[in-house]
């Protein structure tokens, strides 16, 4: 566990040397005492649970560093946020969140990075009165008739990112394209996003085993089917084994995907395979306005990497928590939470609004894969949808 | 060194104290870990009576673990979504209460261990290890893609189920209830051990064929015991669904079943509180290392290999000063 | 679905197989002739993989790459062999299985904290990508074809060490009775680290080969270990030929079931549901078939017989 406080010290860096870390949690927490014993701010405690270990480390350590960089840049001391790992185990994401809940009594949740933890955790935290803002997972049934009060998603509805592939399909022309995705609930969430806004016809749709690394026989499958185009959503491993297979096969139609599979941390791993790969996402590290810049330069200067589109989640996520309590303590939930859905903040992606459900309403990029010098990026090429809700919203009776 | 009946009395006492001091000083958290303890310490009692009196090493008892879960979470889920569960021709409803669905996951598990023993114990050694492990894999890819009940994502239960005359929301009661079946278990296990059953399954870990030879089937004892450690396994699986208030296939992981044999041998093969003593220490080493270091995994490994090399009882055995049984 | 998708399916089948094989030669060689169940197979795959990344990055010669992947391995196995694996023999099959699940544990975590979060790259060289066309008219990428012959060259040079070397012969015979060969004066310390290395070095070639066409993370040893153990309980524990023909076996089943299942329930069910019970199928397939295997002859297809 891991407690780190807004202010004084704006470095969070992960320190290889745990006895420096020690020495500086000790010292920070007496300060911390000092001024919390004399101090008139009501402390906000803020609970994060994501993955920090394991193969899906990458996510959740963007998001988290994409946040602690907001909360440091903020400058404001009365803001504690407690971090665990939840290893990608449903089981010990309920565990921590009852541990945040009754033992640490944090005020608002935040952090997880998979739907399926994601559902295991919200429905009961929530109904326990605490805010929960999501930097990433966004399940359909959040954003329907589960939606609640308290719940917040801060990046996206699951299905967004596929119904702008598949929208983006459509007005690039192609009409016969071949779709895959692994056999699981947000798999099956993408392929149907995806047809969703897709006019054209189907070559061909497969779901593939979660956790596949040989894709030959369904690159064989591409190859027989006559189609003009492929999509498919393989999050993590997964897509990077695809696209270095697809690239090595010559079988060169293009490719059109969400970000999962080509967020910054991925592209490195992936290489050329990946070069002109077009994928949707709602953030890109060149969109044009000055909060997102500040931030690629801060971030970059921070961590020594380029951010990716889970790193601006977690700040965004930051930066609305902390818009919301210059207007109202989180002891005032009603205030509190009209707080948050007036999102008066600076957003990565420029204006920010929520939906009647509490999830964005916002414009979904197309973004194609290039090489920057030595680095592999990506570049938006265009817009795939604009003002885009979604489609569980009208099933939402807050 | 210290008799071994202290030992159990004194982490039995322990088992109480924490709890109670737990409410003392005001930390619900503290009880929902020592109950999550509790509950990994049955499944792992009902391991301990395949593995450790009758030498079965499976590598798939996760697959009891998930059937209780799982039990425990198609009834709710039907429960709480007021629709009926449709089953070879009958139309069922669906039931929030423990007692009932404590029944269900006993009876599918002791089913699915009759089965699969009646299949996995006609192979020995390694092999049995590995079909075991094929069968714990074939559930878990078998409910990942079973989309009716959540697939991947798993089923929340919102409210956790009822037991007549508690209110098992409250961390204290559902503790205590954990607790008395625990003791339960214990105690059958116990006499298990002493009875002539389990003096017979002892002798055919240790001497299959001079137990042939005295008239009685090894594979039926073994058989036996199976069902009775898949069954106890499934019950702690239903409980493990109530405490989290959700079932995943995750339950039914290898790594998981990996998991369940660390808790025992670390406690103390065969021994009677080896499984409690095994799973405490576990919890507590996933809370505290965890706090400490990201990399904790590497601790409990360099922990797990010296206890297997240098410390060969266990925990119990280090402070009995005996070696537990031979598997 | 044409003859040349059939066609194609069965050489990726094979290619598969091929790869399985060279986890599940090392595997069973160990068992084999040291009694030993070694969990920690997949963390050697892993190591060979990173090794090869991490050479390939520094250098940019994938033959470098691969000569690095081999010595690693063979390396730590051979550490692993004389400060582990020594204190395991001739106990029992429980121990075995934590000890180097401890490892696993110990390898994972340290290879993330030496390496970090992220994948690693590691590409296919230049001369080795792209497609070749087959007889037929059949496209299949080069880098597949020279995994499959990669494979079968391994597969040869094992059956010549065993049939034909000095140390082909003490490995037999210390498959058969250990404790003669030590009484014979055979160093029997020795031959364990060598048939150790020799194991661990195949692991990490499979590793670094298949890491060029996957993704190269923590963790990605785990699943090909448990394919690697189904492959040589099927083919039958301590037979080479048995690694052989039961790798084939999966890698075929898994390949092709991946493709026909669906197709054969939309037969019957409408699409949907068929792609659903189909791919759920499909995963189950080689646990099943590995179950049928046992239930038939419960060691092995080749392994000793009761």
């Amino acid at each position: 566990m891991h407690r780190q406080y807004g202010g004084q010290n704006a470095s969070f860096k992960q320190s290889d040397h745990n006895g420096e870390n020690h020495m500086k949690k000790l010292l920070m927490a007496t300060a911390a005492l000092a001024i919390g014993a004399t101090s008139a701010f009501a402390e906000t405690k803020i609970g994060m649970i994501t993955t920090l270990s394991g193969g899906g480390a990458g996510l959740g350590i963007d998001v988290r560093d994409g946040f602690m960089l907001a909360i440091g840049q903020s400058g404001r001391d009365d803001i504690e946020v407690v971090i665990e790992d939840d290893q990608q185990k449903p089981d010990i994401a309920v565990q921590l969140a009852d541990k945040m809940v009754q033992s640490e009594r944090v005020d608002i949740l935040t952090g997880i990075i998979w739907s399926n933890l994601a559902m295991a955790v919200i429905p009961s935290v929530t109904a326990q009165g605490k805010f929960y803002l999501s930097p990433n997972a966004g399940p359909s049934a959040l954003a329907g008739q589960g939606c609640h009060q308290n719940y917040f998603n801060v990046a996206w509805q699951n299905d967004n990112l596929h119904e702008a592939a598949g929208a983006y399909a459509t007005s690039a022309g192609y009409s016969n394209t071949f779709i895959l995705a692994p056999n699981y609930p947000a798999g099956q969430d993408a392929l149907t996003g995806f047809k969703r806004m897709f006019k054209g016809e189907l070559a061909g749709e497969v779901y593939t085993q979660l956790g596949q690394t040989d894709y030959a026989a369904e690159i064989a499958q591409i190859r027989a089917s006559g189609a003009d185009s492929v999509f498919f959503f393989l999050p993590g491993g997964m897509g990077i084994s695809f696209l270095k297979q697809y690239a090595d096969s010559g079988v060169d139609l293009p490719v059109v995907g969400p970000a999962f599979s080509f967020d910054q941390g991925i592209l490195q791993a992936v290489g050329d395979a990946a070069l002109g790969v077009v994928n949707t996402s709602q953030w890109n590290k060149d969109i044009d306005n000055p909060t997102n810049a500040a931030f690629v330069e801060s971030f970059q200067a921070e961590y020594g990497r380029l951010p990716s589109l889970y790193a601006s989640q977690g700040f965004d996520t930051a930066n609305l928590i902390l818009s919301a309590l210059e207007k109202a303590e989180v002891s005032d939930a009603d205030a509190f939470r009209e707080a948050l859905r007036a999102t008066d903040f600076d957003s990565t992606r420029g204006a920010f609004k929520f939906g009647p459900n509490h999830h964005p309403i916002q414009t979904i990029y197309a973004r194609e894969v290039i090489k920057e010098g030595d680095v592999f990026t990506n570049k938006i090429i265009g817009v795939a949808l604009e003002n885009h809700s979604d489609v569980y919203a009208a099933d939402c009776k807050m | 060194m210290i008799p071994e009946r202290l030992v159990n009395w004194v982490v039995f006492a322990g088992l109480l104290a924490v709890p109670l001091w737990a409410i003392v000083v005001d930390e619900p958290f503290t009880i929902t870990l020592v109950t999550r303890a509790v509950i990994l310490a049955i499944a792992a009692v009902g391991l301990n009576i395949a593995l450790g009196i009758g030498g079965l090493v499976s590598l798939g008892h996760a697959v009891f673990f998930g059937i209780g879960g799982y039990a425990m979470g198609i009834l709710a889920y039907h429960a709480q979504t007021y629709t009926s569960l449709d089953l070879f021709g009958l139309s069922l409803a669906g039931t929030k209460s423990m007692p009932i669905i404590w029944l269900v996951a006993i009876v599918v598990s002791a089913l699915a261990a009759w089965i699969i023993g009646l299949l996995s114990l006609r192979t020995s050694g390694v092999y049995f290890i590995m079909i075991t492990l094929a069968f714990g894999q074939m559930f878990y890819y078998f409910a990942i893609s079973w989309s009716t009940y959540g697939g991947e994502d798993g089923l929340s239960i919102y409210v956790r189920n009822g037991f007549p005359g508690l209110n098992t929301l409250v961390p204290i009661q559902f503790f205590g209830l954990c607790f008395a079946l625990l003791c339960i278990v214990l105690f059958l296990n116990a006499r298990l051990q002493n009875a002539p059953f389990g003096l017979a399954l002892n002798a055919a870990r240790q001497v299959p064929t001079r137990v042939e030879t005295v008239g009685l089937n090894p594979m039926r004892l073994k058989l036996v015991a199976f069902v009775i450690s898949g069954a106890i396994t499934g019950l702690a699986g239903a409980l493990f669904a109530d405490l989290n208030r959700f079932v995943s296939p995750t339950m039914f992981s290898w790594q998981l079943s990996g998991e369940l044999i660390v808790l025992i041998v670390i406690g103390g093969v065969g021994r009677l509180y080896g499984p409690v003593v095994g799973a405490c220490l576990f919890v507590a080493l996933e809370h505290w290392l965890g706090a400490l270091t990201e990399f904790w995994h590497i601790y409990l490994g360099l922990i797990l290999l010296a206890i297997v090399l240098f410390a060969r009882g266990g925990i119990i055995g280090l402070l009995t000063g005996k070696e537990g049984a031979h598997v | 679905m044409s003859t040349l998708l059939i066609i194609e399916q069965v050489l990726n089948g094979l290619q598969f197989g091929v790869m399985l094989f060279l986890m599940a030669a090392g595997l069973t060689l160990i068992f084999g002739v040291m009694g030993l169940i070694n969990l920690a197979h997949g963390s050697l795959y892993m190591i060979g993989a990173f090794a090869a990344a991490a050479v390939a990055g520094a250098t940019g010669s994938f033959v470098l790459a691969l000569a690095a992947a081999l010595a690693v391995a063979a390396i730590a196995g051979a550490l692993i062999e004389m400060t582990v694996i020594r204190r395991l023999y001739g106990k029992a099959h429980l121990d075995q299985v934590l000890a180097t699940f401890a490892l696993i544990l110990i390898f994972s975590e340290g290879t993330r904290w030496l390496f970090g979060s992220f994948p690693l790259f590691l590409d296919i060289p230049d001369y080795l990508s792209g497609p070749v066309t087959l007889p037929g008219g059949i496209q299949y990428p080069l880098y597949r074809l020279t995994l499959i012959a990669v494979g079968l060259l391994v597969g040869l040079g094992l059956w010549a060490l065993i049939e034909r070397t000095r140390i082909g012969i003490q490995i037999r015979a210390g498959e058969n009775d250990r404790e003669m060969i030590a009484a014979l004066g055979v160093d029997i310390r020795l031959l364990y680290t060598l048939v150790f290395a020799i194991g661990a070095a195949l692991a990490g070639l499979a590793g670094a080969l298949v890491g060029a066409i996957q993704s190269v993370q923590v963790g990605m040893g785990e699943p090909v270990l448990i394919l690697a153990f189904v492959v040589i309980v099927i083919g039958g524990i301590g037979s080479i030929k048995g690694a052989f023909i039961g790798a084939l076996l999966v890698g075929l089943t898994d390949t092709l079931g991946g493709i026909f299942l669906p197709e054969l329930f939309k037969l019957f069910m409408e699409p949907g549901a068929a792609t659903q019970t189909g791919s759920a199928l499909a995963s189950m397939a080689i646990y099943i078939l590995m179950s049928l295997v046992l239930i038939w002859r419960p060691t092995g297809l080749f392994g000793a017989r009761a």
